[in-house]
């Protein structure tokens, strides 16, 4: 069977085209997309990143801290560690100000440590995103 | 201040703003996007239901 490819001519953007605005997104959820003048994109993904991330807080979710051990211990919590530094400023802003909870049994914070997670998972569906369009394989 | 919500209300608030940025990264243009992130919403929600019977019904 014939597999058709669709070759563009067009240069592939230089690393200094997209590192900018993909770094931007990374530090402030939304901002690569503003710098790339998609504002309304960008406002959205900064209120739904940073309300997840306030209420994550809120419910006094725990940040993962890396551990090694066995496999499934070492990826869950360096995976972890790695998803909340994802959210960028938010994350370190919680840090600095000095926020601390431990892992405490409960489902509210438990919860809590899931939309910190998840806020900076979605951040990273958000610089994916950035990167696509920055290299024009997306409007 | 704790905010202290049920099961049910963490995982529909996480479902909507999951889905609000799937709608957003996802899709090219404004009708894509509000449409697949109302039927990311929806397939969450039957998701949190049928898990929920699941549950219920496997403990008895």
């Amino acid at each position: 069977m014939a597999e058709t490819f669709n070759i563009s001519n067009e240069p592939p953007v230089p690393v200094t085209g997209w590192l900018p605005a993909v770094a931007l997104s990374w530090i402030i959820p939304g901002g690569g997309h503003f710098l790339l003048k998609q504002h309304y994109r960008g406002a959205l993904l900064l209120g739904t990143i940073t309300l997840t991330f306030v209420l994550g807080l809120m419910m006094r979710g725990a940040f993962f801290e890396p551990q090694t051990g066995d496999l499934l211990t070492t990826l869950i919590y360096w995976g972890g560690y790695i998803a909340d530094m994802c959210s960028g400023v938010l994350y370190f802003l919680a840090v600095w100000m000095g926020y601390t909870q431990q892992d405490v049994a409960g489902h509210v914070h438990d919860y809590g440590t899931k939309f910190l997670v998840g806020a900076g998972l979605m951040n990273v569906l958000a610089m994916v995103d950035v990167f696509e369009i920055a290299t024009r394989k997306k409007s | 201040m704790k905010l202290s919500l049920t099961h049910f209300e963490a995982t529909l608030i996480l479902a909507l703003f999951i889905s609000v940025v799937l709608g957003i990264v996802t899709k090219k243009t404004d009708k894509e996007r509000m449409t697949y992130g109302l039927s990311c919403f929806g397939r969450f929600v039957a998701t949190i239901f049928g898990l929920a019977w699941l549950m219920k019904l496997g403990h008895g």
